[in-house]
């Protein structure tokens, strides 16, 4: 259908109606994308992003740390507050408090996430060649939100407290934020979890929108 | 084309291949079986340990693995040891001591916390540090154990202790000042309105002084019905009331349930109203107590006695609500039936209907009936004993009697329509049918078997056996004495409480676990099923008293511990987190009065920790999210290393501060 609108001749009207049709479908795709992506990265916020499961013997079932957007969790239990406890045992490594972790991300990650969602919504709609530009800070969302994450965990995890009880033990580490590590005698276990996979999603389908609406306006601009 | 040096290589490889695979091949069998654990393995063990397949049985019904959980908890009572026993069946692992009557200081019970509880115990002022605990009841709802509550009395000094079954500590001990000893108890009606105390020892009342000689006329014997109040966990004294009753000694008692409910029966052992006084040249109260053929089996209807209390017929007796024994006679509420010889043991049948007592020095189980009971009293009793009470006649009330054996005491039931009694002297467990609708018709009543115990059996507990619906399946005895099951410790040995398998019909019984108990005598258990259970796993919010069972306004939070003065009254708020205590500088001065609030903030399960001051004996046992305070004087002025007594953490010896007592 894309080839045929460009190769075939414009001046022919009953031609040219059926191809400002088929553009109509065209045209309309991308904007849908966007909207979806939006909605997407809007309903992310509310899922966690990536976990970890830390695994030892005291520890029955495992503690669960759940990262979103901006704020860390544990399990739905309400019991036992696991990154506190989780915290707790970082003391004796001299790793610094969970709570202080990426503050600044967290806090402006909400508003970041509305004008994002702002930006293809606008995007959506406006159609001039460069507004495509918009897209980028969602459509880069998810990675960068992961390029983030495994710095902070270098950062945690490699400037330790030299005076802590078990820095004879425990040597400077960086956890990773894919698959399995070591730390102490637990078992790490780290995975991206539903959040991030529509975030991912949704940058997809920006990507989509994107090549979609260039090679129209492309063989419009032909055309 | 391969050449003759190449192809006899290749032989020569293959040859090398095929004989290392058959090799492995024949190996492999033998090293996977092991790995695995071979069948022969355990039959080895079992030949070299002599054990029988009847012992690999019962290893099977009873072995546990780690991470596996019981099926069924045992709260068995602690006798003189003042205490209650928690046990995992069919494992039959100590779970628990929980203290009741005694302090003790690993749950922190008695030693700076738990005393306002001990306090509640102590009578006319007299500190009283131990208990003799009997008869444990699981509360009940509908005539099924619920899992809330768990009440046990004291025989020695009359008094009734509630356990709350969400955190296992005793909350409240209660006395009737009227009274001061019980056997009778603990028992619950069946949805726990009241719980039953029934008296032992005849005594004049309120144990004021009477010389012996006046024992029928100055003596009498009791019976406390405890109102429970559910919404608050407690025992009301306000609405609780006694019945006076002849010095008869009465012994055990049950309610009535189903059929049943509403009456409450005991029986008694010594009407014969023997006062002993060997030294004297009189018979010993063994002799005198069972010299009688018959003793008299109370029958009390307790809705009618409510009412009675209710409608002001109670006396005050040292501050209690008793309704005087004219009174009980009065208002028919109290028959007698004769029961034979000094009986032990009185169990309401699941259904209600009947009532079986154990003979003790007669060999037979009576069983009475409740419909005939009704009936006779509405026919209108026409016999007294000598203080006026209605006596009804056995032929007209008694259902059956089974000969069972030399010593029957008390009786159990199951969900076959099976009763177990005990025979102490024939150191023996009696399975009978009972022979009515609903039950075993088909066998009548009839003693079916007889299965020896080691040694000399007491009570039984039977799973879920006090409840209308009893589980089957398993039967405790609770053998006074051990002899020579187990390794000698000393002259003092320990009781023996053996797990029967009581499963299968007919006379297949089987033992299938000894077990023995020390720091304890176990008198009495009930087993309630597992899941009933709802005990928590740390405490539901940081601050939380257990004794108010929520939040304390008082409790110490993270950021606001410390010591303030207040003249010579100090208080000191801190927290316990692993592995610190904050402060860990208490700086007073001596002769102060210290007030000292200690909150665990942990979240996590098992993360209790422990806290001892040393000279001024105090040792806490705060378990997660609990808050506790205790008082003293500072009498000793000096440097004091306190430090957490529970191991806590890697860093657990670390977890301390000093105490810094300054002198004048």
């Amino acid at each position: 259908m894309f080839t045929k609108a460009i190769s075939r001749p414009d001046s022919v009207t009953a031609d040219r109606a059926q191809a400002t049709a088929s553009r109509r479908w065209w045209f309309w795709l991308p904007t849908v994308f966007l909207l979806g992506a939006a909605g997407l990265l809007v309903a992310s916020t509310n899922l966690p992003y990536w976990g970890m499961v830390l695994e030892a013997p005291q520890y029955p079932g495992g503690l669960e740390m759940r990262v979103f957007v901006n704020t860390i969790t544990g399990d739905e239990d309400p019991t036992l507050d696991e990154v506190r406890e989780i915290d707790g045992l970082n003391h004796y490594i001299g790793m610094k408090s969970l709570y202080d972790a990426a503050a600044f991300e967290r806090s402006i990650a909400i508003p970041a996430i509305v004008v994002m969602v702002g930006l293809l919504i606008v995007a959506a709609f406006w159609r001039r060649r460069w507004t495509w530009l918009l897209t980028i800070p969602a459509l880069t969302f998810p990675f960068v939100f992961l390029g983030d994450l495994a710095f902070w965990m270098n950062h945690y995890g490699q400037n330790l407290d030299p005076y802590a009880p078990l820095s004879s033990a425990i040597q400077p580490f960086t956890p990773p934020i894919f698959g399995e590590g070591v730390i102490g005698q637990f078992k790490t276990v780290a995975s991206v979890h539903t959040g991030w996979y529509l975030a991912v999603a949704g940058s997809l389908l920006i990507v989509a929108a994107v090549i979609i609406r260039l090679i129209d306006q492309r063989s419009q601009s032909k055309a | 084309m391969i050449s003759q040096r190449l192809s006899s290589k290749l032989l020569l490889t293959g040859a090398v291949l095929l004989a290392a695979v058959m090799l492995a091949v024949m190996i492999a069998p033998g090293t996977f079986t092991q790995a695995q654990g071979s069948d022969a393995d355990w039959q080895t063990i079992a030949e070299e340990r002599g054990l029988t397949a009847e012992d690999l049985r019962a290893a099977a019904m009873t072995y546990t693995p780690s991470g596996m959980l019981d099926e069924y908890v045992m709260f068995a009572s602690g006798g003189q040891g003042g205490q209650v026993l928690a046990i995992g069946l069919p494992s039959m692992r100590l779970l628990r001591l929980i203290a009741v009557f005694t302090p003790e200081p690993w749950q922190g019970y008695g030693y700076g916390v738990g005393h306002e509880i001990l306090e509640q115990g102590f009578i006319d002022g007299k500190e009283i540090l131990w208990g003799d605990t009997h008869h444990p009841a699981l509360s009940e709802t509908n005539g099924e154990y619920d899992g809330e509550w768990l009440f046990i009395g004291d025989k020695a000094n009359g008094r009734v202790a509630v356990i709350d079954l969400r955190d296992f500590e005793t909350k409240q001990i209660v006395h009737n000042p009227a009274f001061l000893n019980d056997h009778g108890g603990t028992f619950v009606t069946p949805n726990t309105e009241y719980v039953v105390e029934g008296g032992q020892y005849g005594l004049p009342l309120g144990s004021e002084y009477a010389a012996i000689e006046d024992y029928e006329s100055a003596y009498s014997g009791m019976i406390t019905f405890w109102k429970f109040n559910r919404d608050t966990g407690r025992i009301d004294p306000e609405q609780s009331f006694a019945l006076e009753l002849p010095p008869y000694w009465q012994d055990l008692c049950d309610s009535g349930k189903l059929v049943s409910e509403g009456w409450v029966f005991c029986n008694s052992f010594n009407t014969e109203m023997a006062t002993g006084g060997i030294e004297k040249g009189n018979p010993p109260f063994e002799a005198g107590a069972s010299r009688g053929a018959v003793d008299y089996l109370h029958i009390i209807n307790l809705n009618a006695a409510e009412a009675v209390f209710q409608a002001g017929g109670a006396v005050d007796v040292n501050g209690f609500n008793v309704i005087p024994l004219e009174t009980v006679i009065e208002n028919d509420l109290l028959f007698f039936a004769p029961e034979p010889r000094s009986p032990h043991g009185v169990d309401v049948t699941p259904g209600g209907e009947f009532i079986v007592i154990g003979g003790k020095l007669d060999p037979h189980v009576t069983i009475y009936s409740f419909d005939k009971i009704m009936d006779a009293i509405a026919a209108g009793p026409t016999e007294t004993d000598v203080f006026g009470v209605p006596v009804l006649a056995l032929e007209s009330v008694m259902e059956a009697q089974v000969e069972v054996g030399l010593g029957p005491l008390h009786t159990v039931f199951d969900d076959q329509g099976y009763a177990y009694t005990s025979l102490f002297l024939d150191s023996a467990v009696a399975r009978w049918s009972i022979g009515a609708e609903g039950y075993r018709p088909q066998d009548g009543w009839q003693l079916i078997s007889k299965i020896p115990v080691q040694y000399n059996v007491g009570h039984m507990a039977a799973a879920e056996g006090d409840t209308a619906s009893p589980d089957g399946r398993y039967v405790v005895a609770l053998n006074k004495w051990s002899i020579d099951r187990f390794l000698s410790t000393g002259p003092l040995l320990p009781q023996n409480l053996q797990l029967i398998d009581v499963s299968r019909p007919g006379d297949q019984m089987q033992i299938i676990y000894d077990m023995p108990i020390t720091g304890a005598e176990p008198h009495y258990a009930q087993i309630i099923k597992a899941d009933k259970l709802n005990a928590w796993e740390v405490y539901p919010e940081v601050g939380w008293n257990p004794i108010t069972q929520s939040v304390d306004p008082n409790a110490v939070t993270q950021g606001t511990e410390g010591v303030t003065r207040d003249g010579k009254n100090v208080t000191v708020r801190m927290t316990a987190v692993r592995s610190h205590m904050t402060p860990e500088h208490v700086e007073i001065e001596v002769g102060d009065h210290v007030t000292w609030t200690i909150t665990n903030v942990e979240r996590a399960r098992d993360a209790t920790h422990g806290f001892a001051i040393p000279f001024y004996n105090i040792n806490l046992s705060i378990e997660p999210g609990e808050t506790v305070t205790f008082e003293f004087e500072a009498t000793r002025s000096g440097v004091f290393s306190f430090y957490c007594t529970e191991f806590c953490s890697a860093l657990h010896l670390e977890m301390m501060g000093y105490m810094l007592v300054k002198p004048e």
